[in-house]
């Protein structure tokens, strides 16, 4: 049985807290820095009341993976999230080997609430490293040292049998050897995995305006490709091959979570901008709340539910979805999965021509991946599948 | 109403360059002759097509007659015949011309004689017409009309002493122009007894009457029921109109010697009609056609492709469409490797092809590939054998052929003087040989003969651009000369790609095929591969670029759950192979050839 037969019916719960003490000068996500306490306890009503509607249009699942995601929900007291997954509890099936992954911000000051996390019902955290040297880190506006994230990493390590950590590359005057001993230090600590993300230049940031404006250089193509070979040949060389192109993981330690988005399962969104697809009556549906904190407790007080977009995908969108997701994981995807959401076949003369250039393979068993070659221009390849 | 006597009719035509007034002063002239009311003058009535009304320019001949009391209280008839005004319409100004006895010739008072002025000017003398030199705005400031009144004189040749002075946009000096038509211009002569015999001046396509046909009788009567013959396609015909233009129509009994107007007589086509035909009686026909009678043969061709693939099937029924009211323009359906299907279609000439292409965009919403224009080539082969081709698809195998010919034309250039340098720099680049070079005035005319196979790649675009627009163009074709010409291909990726292709003299070669594969360069995105782009001549490569590979397209970023903004990019970049053409391994952008097919060396 292949890996994506095996968890067709897993289903995924996402949980947005969307509140940091500062903003990352790269970060475009619905993050909000707020300079008076947050009322935790009407948002965990919120959560409650939005988990119970949205629980209520999706019967009969089994919740398989749950992940608290940010924002930073580390700032979220222990009990808060303790309500939150005894929200999802009450309203959905869990499945007894459930993931509960949480992301945290790896300081000092977090690291205390790690036990309590994982009393609340935490099975793995995933911490913000980023860098792993102090200069860096200050440039990308992080808040701790590398030597305090270490140290997180090692009270994660004795509160958490799985734990992750993030580190953003490509950046600012990075070589492919400063890198090489950055990632190779970073596989020492990690126990079994790590997501491993480019600096990419977003709309509407700081980095977005610097780097207009010529004060910010990002590697150029072929620097970033360099620096992309290095991580690949690093990571499989110390036993944290790629399962994404972003991810990388003992065999067996992948986050289950992130998998339910690349193989394009059913997940809901809980949370202001959070985003969810659900299938209800056999059509896949987009769903996104509102993104202002605030604003999104409202509507759901209001209505039970903060949803300002739900939007039914054709079949050719929910092709694309799958094709532009799976073909992100080293297993790839199921050719006949797309022909059966989209009503068409891949076209063989692309398919053929991809194959020539060893950008993809298809394997006996019928299933489409990318390859080593491929994966550096993934882009250019999904849109020549998609085309 | 009767058939007037012929000595109170005056047929005349008006001769200008593009901007010069001949549309305005048409429009006073009808608007003081009461043939239409104020409300309901459109600018420029006589250029009925949008395309004729934004570019100044008349494709189709029409008429209007006009009912003039004039000073000795007389009452005459004044038939307006309005001339494609470019040179791609030689052939049908001049059938237009010899419907008239006499011509205004409308020079801007400021701007001078141009070369299409000129041409057409030419075209009037040799059908012996009289000319009335009018000099038009002269109430503007830069209005030179002593200067512009000796260049008529230098340049043409005729008497200007005696020009009328005008503003046909105040209607400053338009009386004047009533009364010399009727005291300057002769009348027609023509023998009512005698057998029909009408000129056919032009035709064209209405909805509701089917073809109608623009005549000029000669001799004898054209009558309502009467059945006709068309010599030259030995067509016979009952008539079921007989009628003139106000311009609105006018239907009679009969049109007399003399008289323009139109029948209609259940033509289905506009092909079935051509153009300096003679129609007589079919009971009692004339033995002897009237003189000047040609078949419209293209000169150009392209081919045309849809974009979208998808548009083919109502590119054919456009193509079709047009073509009723066009028989000179031509097309057949041709398959490319690079383009897919299309129609490889035949023109008058340049302007003819734009304005077709422009009409298909703009009437039938269609986005159009057009290959590069070719002119027809003499092959002369080994074995003796003859042919012509105009589509480098169709050339034979260089072994075969003894001699290439190319067609050769007579080019009139009129410049100001600053410009001169660049227009003799542009013709000596174009192959060309300068014939005459005399000034008229602060105007430089140049004569050049060039190959013809020059003037149809970007010649007009670039002479428009190194004289900011003031150089004027005329051409017409002159000779077969034998040349050194070689087919050129465009490689990518080592297949060559058809649509590309054309023939081209040796020595400039070099040139074009790099400016078209450096062009091709910079459109063709980045692919997995590397991507070669040659230029070649047989198998000897001229000039090559290459696309380098892409090294790195894609973001190893963490997206969370929302998928739906990357999958909003990726719809965009279907969008964008949508307008791609998959060639071989290839996908090339429809920019890639539109620019290829530009670029000047």
């Amino acid at each position: 049985m292949n890996p994506a037969d095996a968890q067709q019916d897993a289903f995924g719960v996402y949980v947005h807290w969307p509140f940091c003490l500062s903003k990352c000068p790269y970060c475009d996500f619905n993050s909000h820095v707020r300079h008076h306490a947050v009322d935790e306890v009407r948002f965990a009503r919120a959560f409650a009341r939005e988990i119970e509607t949205t629980a209520a249009r999706t019967p009969g699942r089994t919740v398989t993976s749950i992940f608290l995601g940010g924002g930073t929900p580390s700032l979220m007291q222990p009990q808060t999230v303790g309500a939150v997954l005894d929200s999802i509890g009450k309203y959905w099936n869990v499945a007894s080997d459930v993931e509960v992954s949480l992301e945290a911000n790896p300081t000092s000051v977090e690291a205390t609430r790690f036990r309590g996390y994982r009393e609340a019902g935490v099975n793995r955290v995933s911490l913000g490293v980023q860098a792993l040297d102090d200069a860096s880190l200050k440039s990308l506006g992080r808040l701790h040292t590398a030597r305090e994230a270490l140290d997180a990493v090692a009270i994660a390590r004795s509160a958490f049998d799985r734990y992750s950590f993030d580190l953003i590359y490509a950046r600012p005057d990075q070589t492919p050897q400063m890198w090489t001993d950055e990632l190779k230090l970073a596989i020492s600590e990690a126990a079994e995995h790590l997501s491993l993300y480019q600096l990419t230049i977003e709309e509407g940031t700081p980095f977005f305006g610097l780097h207009a404006a010529g004060k910010l250089k990002t590697p150029d193509e072929g620097l970033a490709r360099a620096l992309y070979d290095v991580t690949q040949e690093v990571c499989a060389q110390q036993g944290l091959p790629f399962y994404e192109i972003s991810n990388h993981a003992r065999p067996g330690a992948e986050c289950k979570h992130n998998l339910v988005y690349w193989r394009g399962q059913e997940y809901a969104g809980i949370g202001p901008g959070a985003h969810g697809r659900l299938d209800i009556d056999g059509v896949r549906h987009a769903i996104a709340t509102e993104k202002r904190p605030e604003a999104w407790v409202m509507r759901v007080e209001d209505n039970g539910h903060g949803v300002t977009s739900d939007e039914l995908l054709n079949s050719e969108e929910r092709a694309d979805e799958y094709l532009l997701m799976g073909l992100r994981l080293a297993e790839g995807i199921d050719p006949a999965r797309y022909q059966m959401l989209s009503g068409r076949a891949l076209d063989e003369k692309r398919i053929a021509i991809l194959r020539e250039e060893g950008a993809i393979v298809v394997e006996e068993n019928g299933r489409l991946r990318v390859t080593q070659e491929g994966f550096p221009v993934l882009d250019a390849v999904v849109a020549d599948l998609a085309a | 109403m009767t058939t007037s006597p012929i000595s109170n009719v005056r047929n005349f035509s008006i001769v200008a360059h593009i901007d010069h007034g001949k549309s305005t002063l048409a429009d006073r002239l009808i608007q003081i002759t009461g043939g239409l009311q104020a409300r309901e003058m459109k600018e420029q009535v006589l250029d009925s097509m949008d395309i004729e009304r934004e570019r100044g320019i008349t494709i189709k001949a029409q008429t209007v007659r006009l009912h003039y009391k004039a000073k000795d209280g007389k009452d005459y008839i004044f038939n307006l015949m309005d001339t494609p005004g470019h040179v791609d319409f030689a052939y049908e100004v001049s059938r237009s011309l010899a419907a008239c006895e006499g011509a205004l010739l409308v020079v801007d008072a400021s701007q001078g004689v141009e070369a299409q002025t000129l041409a057409n000017v030419y075209h009037a003398l040799d059908a012996n017409l009289e000319i009335v030199p009018i000099l038009n705005k002269v109430d503007l400031p830069a209005a030179e009309p002593e200067q512009v009144k000796k260049q008529i004189e230098d340049v043409i040749g005729i008497d200007a002493s005696d020009a009328l002075m005008i503003s046909a946009k105040t209607g400053l000096g338009v009386p004047d122009v009533l009364e010399a038509i009727v005291h300057r211009l002769p009348p027609p002569k023509g023998d009512r007894e005698a057998t029909l015999k009408a000129l056919l001046v032009d035709s064209w396509y209405d909805v509701y009457l089917g073809v109608v046909v623009l005549i000029r009788v000669v001799d004898g009567v054209m009558k309502k029921g009467q059945r006709v013959r068309m010599m030259g396609t030995n067509a016979a015909y009952d008539v079921e109109r007989v009628g003139y233009f106000t311009p609105k129509m006018v239907n009679v009994d009969e049109l007399g010697p003399g008289e323009i107007g139109f029948i209609t007589a259940a033509i289905k086509e506009v092909a079935d009609t051509r153009v300096g035909d003679t129609i007589t009686d079919d009971r009692k026909p004339v033995t002897e056609m009237l003189p000047g009678f040609k078949p419209a043969i293209p000169v150009v061709f392209c081919g045309l492709f849809p974009v979208d693939a998808d548009d083919f099937e109502t590119l054919r029924a456009a193509m079709g469409k047009l073509r009723l009211n066009d028989a000179s323009f031509s097309f057949e359906m041709e398959t490319s490797a690079a383009l897919g299907f299309g129609f490889r279609c035949g023109f008058l000439g340049l302007l003819h092809l734009e304005i077709i292409q422009e009409r298909l965009s703009r009437e039938f919403d269609l986005n159009l590939i057009a290959t590069a224009p070719s002119v027809i080539y003499k092959m002369h082969l080994t074995d003796g054998e003859e042919i012509e081709i105009h589509n480098p698809i169709d050339m034979p195998d260089v072994v075969k052929i003894a001699e290439i010919q190319e067609p050769w034309i007579e080019a009139t250039i009129l410049t100001p003087d600053e410009y001169l340098g660049s227009v003799l720099k542009l013709c000596q680049e174009r192959r060309g040989n300068q014939k005459e070079l005399t000034y008229v005035g602060a105007r430089a005319m140049v004569k050049y003969e060039l190959p013809l196979n020059e003037v149809v790649f970007d010649f007009y675009d670039r002479l428009k651009s190194i004289s900011k627009g003031y150089a004027s163009f005329d051409y017409h074709l002159t000779d077969y000369k034998a040349a050194d010409l070689v087919k050129m291909q465009i490689l990518v990726n080592a297949e060559p790609v058809d649509a590309l292709s054309m023939l081209v003299h040796r020595t400039r070669a070099e040139g074009r095929g790099r400016a078209m594969v450096e062009k091709m360069k910079e459109l063709i995105p980045p692919h997995m591969f590397v991507i070669p782009i040659q230029a070649a001549i047989g198998g000897k490569v001229i000039a090559r670029e290459t696309v380098r590979a892409l090294r790195k397209d894609v973001t190893a970023k963490c997206y969370g759950g929302d998928i739906s903004r990357k999958r909003k990019l990726l719809e965009k970049q279907k969008e964008g192979k949508k307008k791609m053409r998959q060639f071989g391994k290839v996908d090339i952008p429809q920019e890639a050839f539109i620019a290829a097919l530009k670029v000047d060396s």
